[in-house]
């Protein structure tokens, strides 16, 4: 069982992966990321559940991590409205000040 | 031995003292400037002075004085100084000359911006050779050797707007740098050879004077001829006599100085306090003898059709000091050290003088002058005093001198005898054609409103002209009062009532022609001019020897160094700025990755860790 958790996690988390580092619009990297730490959570459940040394402590720790997603989202879409009124786009690639 | 000699050192820090002060003042201060400069010589000539007089008493004792300077494991290098009636005498001489001659620039740089530079660099100079003077053994010796190299080269160079001075100042510090290879090759034979490798000139003395066999004659003939090379550059003897002429682009207070009377006059003194290492080669002197006499004959030639008057007097020091060399050959040390301090006079005499005529014509060229004589009295009594003791005429001190010399050769080799009268022959007609061209008949364009100088310039031209008249009685055929005192009694004088007919002889004979072609113009020299035109242009030229180094020396040189000049450039620079282009190239490429998006880098992150992971798990399929 807990193999094919894990691979719905990976393949989650490559999906996350992939869509945080192509996509153009930061909408949608925001949104990737979100992916990636919901595939995380998945392993933790998984693991509480069906792991080595089953355990309540890891259901208990994703719902922290889902607390901390949601205040990073707020953050983060937060920059993104303020970089919006700056600059006039949500495009990625024009972000390039750390170039200079 | 007395206190006074005892603080002798004291004497080169005045100018040295002069020279620190001048050079903090800067160019400000100009009066104040000339003051210290004149002070400092002043104190060095007052305290000369004394020690002159403290030792002129028969059988004083060397003072010698020396601390450790370096020791090297068992070897300890010591510098100090020495008193001994040469350089007692050599100290007069100095600081008297540079006395007269800073009095006189008072009044012939008046106008010069740079007028305290100038006393700066005069007083540096007398510190130097006064340094030299006192040294006590041969490496002191050697440094300030250098350093009077060094004022020259900066006085020579000192109107350096000028294109020809600068190129002179270059010339006089290259050529005198042969000779100084010379030296410096004597100096380490001597530290080779020497026990205890001891390089003062009491040891080099008692090591060479005992002929102890500690050193073969061959080395011996070798490090004298070494020395003899150092002389050559430094006193401008033949090969090496072609800076000096040039070296008159300078201030003529300078010429006067420096290249008439004292630093041309270092490679005599250098010989003669190492006299010892000459005289126990037989070699070594007769080479001495022979450049000599060769020069003092070859540059009396050259003068003859110079037109320039400052050049004529240079050529006529190259062939003075030829005369001391020739002394010094002929094993005669009281000659060549006799005839350096009355030169040092005259010769400073008729510099300064000719640095009062240019003052007052504005040109150097004889032709151009004339008729000087009413317009320019003191200048004139005082240049035919020079002239005449140059010429060597009796009781004018260079008569003396000469004598000396010529009843040296008398004695011992005809040939030079012969070479000396020649010499002297033609010192006669080149003096007296300076001197009718420049002063008799009638007044040129140039000459109208000339003017006597001012007294500062004036005072020490009859001083020197006082010097040059009576310094020779120091020593006579009949009264070797000079030799005894310079060598403890070993030279004595002789009268020789031929030598002193002869020399008057061709000295008056000298005159007579030069007036009749050039006072009453009676005969003339122009046909010489037409039939051997070449003849006259071959001696105005000095015999081709500066084109003669061009074409043998300094031109292969430059061709040599445009070579190795090509191939550092495009050898050598072309690998480099391959390397650098490659490496920029890499940097270019590189800089690329750096374009400021997160998600490149997060992407280079994660291949990074694919990497990383791949090499942890695929090492446990490897063997």
């Amino acid at each position: 069982m807990l193999a094919s958790y894990l691979t719905v996690a990976a393949m989650l988390f490559c999906i996350g992966l992939y869509g945080a580092l192509v996509k153009r619009n930061a909408v949608v990297v925001l949104l990737c990321l979100e992916l990636m730490l919901n595939a995380v959570n998945l392993n933790l459940v998984a693991f509480s559940k069906y792991g080595v040394v089953p355990s309540l402590t890891g259901q208990i720790f994703s719902l922290f991590t889902i607390t901390v997603a949601a205040a990073e989202a707020a953050i983060g879409v937060a920059i993104l409205i303020a970089l919006f009124r700056m600059r006039g786009t949500v495009n990625v690639d024009e972000f390039d000040k750390m170039r200079r | 031995m007395d206190k006074l000699t005892q603080t002798a050192w004291l004497i080169p820090l005045f100018p040295l003292a002069a020279f620190l002060i001048l050079t903090a003042l800067g160019r400000s201060y100009r009066r104040v400037g000339v003051l210290i400069g004149i002070v400092g010589s002043f104190a060095a000539f007052l305290f000369s002075l004394f020690i002159v007089v403290d030792r002129l008493g028969a059988n004083q004792v060397d003072y010698n004085y020396s601390i450790e300077w370096l020791a090297i494991g068992d070897y300890s290098l010591r510098i100090g100084f020495e008193i001994t009636n040469l350089t007692t005498l050599m100290l007069a001489v100095v600081t008297l000359v540079s006395l007269l001659v800073q009095l006189y620039s008072a009044g012939y740089m008046k106008d010069d911006e740079r007028i305290t530079v100038f006393y700066g660099y005069v007083s540096l100079f007398t510190f130097s050779m006064l340094g030299l003077v006192l040294s006590d053994n041969l490496l002191s010796f050697y440094i300030f050797w250098e350093l009077v190299g060094v004022c020259s080269f900066l006085l020579i160079g000192f109107w350096f707007t000028l294109p020809k001075a600068r190129a002179a100042a270059k010339k006089a510090f290259i050529v005198t740098r042969v000779g100084d290879v010379g030296l410096l090759l004597a100096i380490l034979l001597l530290f080779w050879y020497m026990p205890e490798h001891a390089l003062d000139f009491t040891t080099i003395q008692s090591v060479f004077d005992g002929q102890s066999g500690a050193i073969t004659n061959g080395i011996t003939t070798l490090i004298a001829l070494l020395l003899f090379v150092g002389a050559i550059g430094k006193s401008g003897q033949f090969p090496l006599h072609v800076w000096l002429p040039d070296a008159m682009e300078g201030p003529t207070p300078i010429s006067a100085l420096i290249h008439a009377a004292t630093m041309v006059a270092a490679g005599v003194f250098l010989i003669a306090r190492t006299f010892d290492i000459f005289q126990d080669s037989a070699a070594a002197m007769e080479t001495i003898a022979y450049v000599g006499g060769f020069t003092a004959i070859f540059a009396a030639t050259i003068a003859l059709a110079q037109n320039d008057i400052k050049r004529i007097l240079a050529y006529s020091t190259v062939s003075q000091l030829g005369y001391m060399m020739m002394a010094l050959g002929l094993g005669s040390l009281t000659g060549g050290i006799f005839h350096l301090f009355t030169h040092a006079f005259f010769k400073a005499l008729l510099f300064l003088g000719a640095g009062s005529i240019i003052h007052a014509v504005h040109t150097q060229n004889i032709n151009e002058m004339g008729g000087l004589r009413s317009k320019m009295s003191v200048t004139t009594w005082t240049f035919a005093i020079g002239a005449l003791a140059l010429i060597g005429i009796p009781p004018f001190s260079g008569f003396w001198s000469k004598d000396l010399i010529l009843s040296a050769a008398w004695e011992t080799n005809p040939l030079l005898f012969g070479a000396g009268l020649a010499a002297a022959f033609l010192t006669a007609l080149y003096m007296s054609r300076l001197f009718f061209l420049v002063f008799m008949g009638k007044p040129s364009a140039a000459s109208m409103d000339a003017q006597e100088s001012r007294a500062v310039m004036t005072l020490p031209l009859i001083v020197l002209a006082v010097l040059a008249a009576v310094s020779g009685f120091v020593e006579t055929p009949w009264n070797g009062w000079l030799g005894t005192w310079l060598t403890d009694g070993s030279e004595e004088a002789h009268a020789s009532g031929a030598v002193i007919a002869y020399s008057v002889a061709v000295g008056l004979l000298g005159i007579y022609i030069g007036w009749l072609a050039y006072g009453k113009r009676s005969i003339s020299f122009a046909a010489w001019h037409e039939r051997l035109p070449w003849l006259v242009r071959l001696l105005e030229r000095g015999y081709y020897n500066d084109e003669l180094y061009s074409a043998v020396i300094i031109k292969p040189l430059k061709l040599l160094g445009n070579v190795l000049l090509a191939f550092d450039t495009y050898v050598i620079g072309g690998i480099v700025r391959i390397a650098g282009a490659a490496v920029s190239t890499a940097g270019r490429a590189a800089a690329r990755l750096q374009n400021g998006q997160a998600q490149t880098y997060s992407l280079a992150a994660a291949i990074g860790l694919v990497v990383l992971v791949a090499a942890i798990v695929g090492r446990r399929f490897l063997p």
